[in-house]
């Protein structure tokens, strides 16, 4: 069974002279539990596909099904308990008026949850954040903590579909590497369903089971990550993309 | 001695307790740095003294500001009884600034109360729905901008008739328009960002994005503005009071007073100046009360 699955989709922006196609008949599928990436150049409509997911990109046509139900133009609430996204820029993900408790705090009100105070707590606890951050604005964290509360952001309503874009390309090396493991350890603890996007094929080759290619906004083949790392690739482009990697 | 200290300790925690105890902590802390700003604390000092003057007006005023002894008509300063002198009709000037800080207050209190309310509401409602709603807000809000200030609010108070309450209204109707635009544009480089799509992904409404997300961002610029403003609001009063528009006579509005001494203004200048250096010095202190809090507001700059 698929958690996602995304057929012939179109996202355009603009229209009439102006219309610009970021992504041209995508199709792939996302297995639960799996942990599937999207690599590609800057532009190349990778991040375009999350954001039409979560109905941040409002211009698109195809199907998309998650969990075996069609996506309409409206996404009701329960689509937020089941889809979450990790922004790639931790410096503007997080509202700078915001402490941590209070972005927190209205995620899981806003959710429906009653017992917010202990599932702040826990959340925290779980992305590896301590107590002595709750109350701290995003101006008083480092880049990989931000990430880690905006993880956590995103953990909160509990969901089985984590949406990643890019989320350690703003972070320096060694930051890179907690934010992966941590990612890595809570799709294990949690049985996550990941969607990656990156232009990183290292991160990809670490973290995801198998990817797909973009480029110019079309998806120009999907692999396994044995085949990336055995340098196994038949188009052309993403042949190109290994050898550049290297 | 030692109960403060502990308190003061508590409110500096790096590690509040709970979430009451972050609020004071940050409280408090915002007035520690406020405290640091000299400037802006004098400008605090000089607006509740004008605050406590206002209020203890019966007590503090030597004489009654409507008393007239025509005999003593435009005494110079350091007159004795009265230290500012006395106006065309006798009046004690002292007094009068004594009770006008009443009447400053009244207008800035209710004009900073009516205007950039209803600009921050119509210019992050604009903004944030875009579309046919901006553009409606946006050419409702150019059509005022498109009067001069001082004509449309004399318009307005012909049309509801003089007093200082209809001039408060009047300039409040006139004084919008920039909240708005401001309001605006920041609500436009807001809108977009990576953390107003992150709430929307938690199934947040756009009265909530608007009320709990953009406003905190757009309320510090207008603060300062506002602020800024208060010297072009108070002049407005008294000019609308100049054309018999505003404040009526014998009530002691600075403005007021201003223009019933520049009769005499060459021969007895401080008929006309002392109420000015009550304008000068509220307006100074608006401003400087401004850029402290402006400091304090942005947690950022307070780093």
């Amino acid at each position: 069974m698929s958690m996602l699955q995304i057929n012939g989709l179109n996202v355009w922006f603009g229209k009439n002279q102006n219309r610009v196609d970021a992504v041209r008949q995508a199709k792939f599928t996302v297995a639960k539990g799996e942990s599937f990436g999207l690599v590609g150049e800057s532009g190349s409509g990778k991040s375009t596909v999350l954001r039409a997911i979560t109905g941040l990109a409002p211009n698109w046509s195809g199907t998309m099904d998650i969990d075996g139900q069609s996506l309409t133009r409206t996404r009701p609430k329960s689509f937020f308990k089941t889809v979450q996204m990790v922004f790639q820029d931790p410096y503007a993900s997080l509202h700078p008026r915001h402490s941590v408790d209070q972005v927190l705090g209205e995620t899981l009100y806003l959710h429906g949850f009653s017992d917010i105070d202990a599932r702040v707590v826990k959340l925290l606890d779980d992305v590896g954040l301590g107590q002595k951050f709750r109350f701290r604005y995003p101006h008083q964290l480092s880049g990989g903590q931000r990430q880690r509360v905006a993880i956590a952001r995103a953990l909160a309503p509990e969901p089985r579909l984590l949406l990643l874009d890019e989320p350690t390309s703003a972070l320096d090396v060694s930051v890179q590497a907690e934010i992966l493991n941590l990612l890595a350890d809570l799709r294990a603890d949690r049985g996550l369903t990941y969607l990656m996007v990156s232009h990183d094929l290292s991160v990809v080759g670490h973290m995801c089971d198998r990817l797909a290619v973009m480029n110019n906004g079309e998806i120009v083949e999907i692999l396994d990550v044995d085949a990336l790392r055995a340098m196994k690739a038949s188009h052309p482009y993403s042949q190109h993309l290994l050898e550049a990697s290297l | 001695m030692a109960d403060t200290q502990t308190l003061r300790q508590w409110l500096l925690t790096e590690t509040p307790t709970s979430r009451r105890h972050a609020k004071l902590s940050a409280i408090y802390q915002g007035w520690l740095s406020f405290r640091s700003n000299t400037m802006a604390m004098i400008g605090l000092v000089i607006l509740l003294l004008l605050l406590f003057v206002a209020i203890a007006a019966p007590l503090i005023a030597p004489h009654d500001p409507f008393a007239q002894d025509l005999g003593n008509r435009l005494a110079p300063l350091g007159t004795d009884g009265h230290i500012f002198g006395t106006d065309s009709l006798g009046r004690d000037i002292l007094s009068r600034l004594i009770y006008g800080a009443r009447i400053t207050l009244y207008i800035v209190a209710l004009v900073a109360l009516i205007a950039p309310i209803a600009g921050l509401l119509m210019g992050t409602i604009a903004g944030y729905v875009g579309g046919w709603t901006d553009t409606v807000l946006m050419r409702i809000t150019d059509i005022f901008l498109a009067f001069p200030r001082l004509v449309l609010a004399l318009a307005f108070v012909a049309a509801l008739g003089a007093g200082i309450e209809n001039a408060v209204l009047a300039i409040s109707l006139t004084a919008w328009p920039p909240y708005a635009r401001i309001a605006r544009a920041e609500t436009l480089t807001i809108r977009s960002s990576d953390y107003i799509s992150a709430i929307k992904l938690q199934g947040a409404g756009p009265l909530r994005i608007i009320t709990k997300h953009i406003w905190p961002l757009c309320i510090s610029s207008l603060i300062v503005r506002v602020t800024l403003d208060m010297a072009g609001i108070i002049l407005a009063a008294a000019g609308l009071g100049f054309l018999g528009l505003g404040a009526q006579p014998p009530s002691p509005e600075w403005g007021a007073m201003i223009s019933e001494g520049r009769r005499f203004i060459l021969d007895h200048w401080w008929v006309a100046t002392v109420p000015g250096l009550a304008i000068f010095t509220v307006s100074l202190a608006f401003n400087l009360l401004g850029d402290g809090l402006r400091d304090i507001l942005d947690p950022k700059a307070s780093e």
